[in-house]
């Protein structure tokens, strides 16, 4: 198969065409490079700082206080995995069900004005949505749980929840129209109702696919940073409580990169942090890739 | 495939002597160097800037690393010009440094509108941010707990605040945000808040409240009867004279030319 091509190529070959292919390649090694670039990055400059504070202190250490040389990021991960959680707990049921009534059940017209809702949503920059969270949501979270500030993990997670409904939505719309329209009029020529055909057939047959959207919905919120700072206090505390004012992994990078001072252990910490946060995403990468194979597959 | 790399080489190779030659012409210009304070760096860029437009054949560089690191710095000849954000300790003083106050800044308490308490002295701010003090009620105010809002580990205005109020890795902060807007946006959300923030940012959103008695204003920062400041210092080895394009730079900074780009930049200039 190799043989053949490459016989071809050469029986036509042109300069031109080499050179091409030459740049073509050069350009697709270029987003390879980025990625071998920033994990050898930053498995370099994290490792270091682990090794000097410890592992076992690092990962479960529970106070963060780097002017006293306590460096414990349990707040962090905790705090992180709490609020994916809570977006998704939140999101999820939100998006998943706007899919299928956009999917199956929505007028042709509706549809298009929601799908562009949706699109516009994914557009909005996380800065502003952290804004309205501070304007709106920190103040509104203050009055009603008449808790002295509103800035917290509930705030983080309501916004996070918001945030991560396109993702959902338009990757989970794709599933259940992925579904071969004979699965369903088999369901119906059986005498299912439509919404029995819905959530019998439709949904279990997309659902890898669905899975799929869940799990980049949590690429989503636990990559997300301006807007979890914006709304959730950013105190390194343990999130014991809803009304907590937490900070996550992301926004522990980012709250203090722009003072520590080079060569530091508090900056070499922050690489960490980031080190193990990009362990997390890789994590959920490895899912949503083993997701969509299936899908695939399927 | 090797004519391109060979291609690539050569655009590479003018590249390389390209950049070569642009950094040859700069370094035949003169550069003051400034290392210290990181809360010094919108005074200090404003200063380099707006002098470097003046004498294009000048480079002004700031190396934001604190105020110790920066007297480090100077001390040791790594610099020419040390910042610190503090008043040298005597110890320093004897061991050949000496300081030029640029400018002060003042850190004015800020707390929300609806407010009722107007002054508080330095220990009240001090007990309410350990948390000794946890309601308004007990500094006058109305029934409510007080949530303390201020800045990440490592900002200048936190160190600032801390270290004057005496207060350093003792704080029970409820929030800690990234910048003076967004503690000033926060104090101004909420009725129950407390923060502080560079005197020259805050508007009529919050309240400024005036610490045991005095008001804060540029004023009362200069004849140092309001307590939350600290001086901006120029720091440079005693007796050993500056490069003649650092002491021009220092004489254009610390002349009253230089008072409005102070200002400007948010901190009072002391000429």
């Amino acid at each position: 198969m190799n043989q053949t091509q490459s016989k071809g190529r050469r029986r036509r070959g042109t300069l031109l065409e080499k050179a091409v292919q030459g740049i073509f390649t050069l350009l697709g090694l270029i987003s390879i490079a980025c990625v071998a670039l920033i994990t050898g990055y930053l498995i370099f400059s994290g490792i270091p700082a682990i090794r000097e504070i410890g592992l076992v202190e690092f990962l479960f250490g529970t106070t963060w206080y780097p002017s006293t040389g306590d460096y414990g990021i349990l707040p962090f991960i905790l705090s992180s995995v709490y609020g994916t959680l809570g977006a998704v707990v939140i999101g999820v049921p939100i998006g998943f069900m706007t899919a299928v009534y956009l999917a199956k059940m929505a007028p042709q017209k509706v549809r298009t004005v929601v799908s562009q809702a949706v699109s516009m949503l994914a557009g909005i920059p996380s800065v502003v949505y952290g804004l309205v969270g501070m304007l709106i949501l920190v103040p509104g979270i203050r009055s009603l749980f008449h808790v002295p500030s509103g800035a917290s993990l509930l705030a983080a997670i309501l916004v996070l929840a918001i945030m991560i409904l396109p993702s959902i939505i338009n990757v989970a719309i794709t599933a259940l129209e992925a579904v071969p329209k004979e699965y369903e009029d088999a369901s119906l020529a059986l005498g299912a109702n439509e919404v029995e055909t819905w959530f019998r057939v439709s949904v279990p047959a997309a659902r890898s696919g669905i899975a799929a959207a869940v799990v980049l919905g949590v690429g989503r919120a636990i990559g997300e940073t301006m807007a979890v700072m914006m709304v959730s206090g950013n105190k390194a505390n343990m999130p014991d409580s809803l009304f907590q004012s937490v900070r996550f992994l992301t926004t522990g990078v980012a709250s203090e990169m722009s003072y520590a001072a080079g060569g530091t252990l508090q900056r070499k910490a922050l690489f960490s942090i980031a080190l193990v946060l990009f362990v997390f995403i890789m994590l959920i990468n490895f899912c949503l890739n083993f997701f969509l194979k299936r899908n695939k597959e399927r | 495939m090797k004519k391109a790399c060979k291609i690539i080489a050569a655009v590479l190779t003018v590249g390389i002597l390209a950049t070569g030659a642009l950094t040859g012409c700069s370094e035949e210009a003169a550069t003051v160097s400034t290392d210290g304070s990181t809360s010094m760096e919108k005074v200090i860029g404003a200063l380099g800037e707006a002098y470097m437009a003046d004498y294009s054949n000048v480079t002004v560089t700031y190396n934001p690393t604190g105020s110790s690191s920066g007297i480090t710095a100077v001390s040791e000849g790594r610099c020419d010009i040390g910042l610190s954000s503090r008043n040298l300790k005597d110890e320093e003083k004897a061991n050949g440094l000496t300081e030029t106050v640029l400018a002060l800044d003042g850190i004015a308490i800020i707390v929300n509108n609806d407010n009722p308490v107007t002054d508080l002295t330095l220990e009240q701010i001090a007990a309410i941010y350990t948390g000794e003090i946890t309601n308004w009620s007990e500094v006058g105010g109305n029934d409510a707990t007080i949530v303390l809002i201020g800045r990440e580990s490592g900002s200048g205005t936190r160190d600032g605040f801390e270290s004057i109020t005496g207060t350093a890795d003792a704080c029970q902060y409820r929030e800690e945000l990234t910048s003076t807007g967004d503690v000033i946006t926060s104090v101004s959300q909420n009725p129950d808040a407390i923060g502080y923030a560079s005197l020259a940012s805050v508007g009529s959103t919050v309240k400024a409240i005036s610490v045991g008695g005095v008001a804060p204003s540029e004023d009362t920062v200069k004849d140092g009867t309001y307590a939350v400041q600290r001086p901006f210092v120029l720091v440079t080895r005693t007796g050993e004279a500056l490069s003649d394009a650092a002491q021009a730079f220092f004489d254009y900074i610390t002349s009253s030319d230089a008072a409005q780009i102070i200002s400007d930049a948010g901190a009072v200039p002391v000429v």
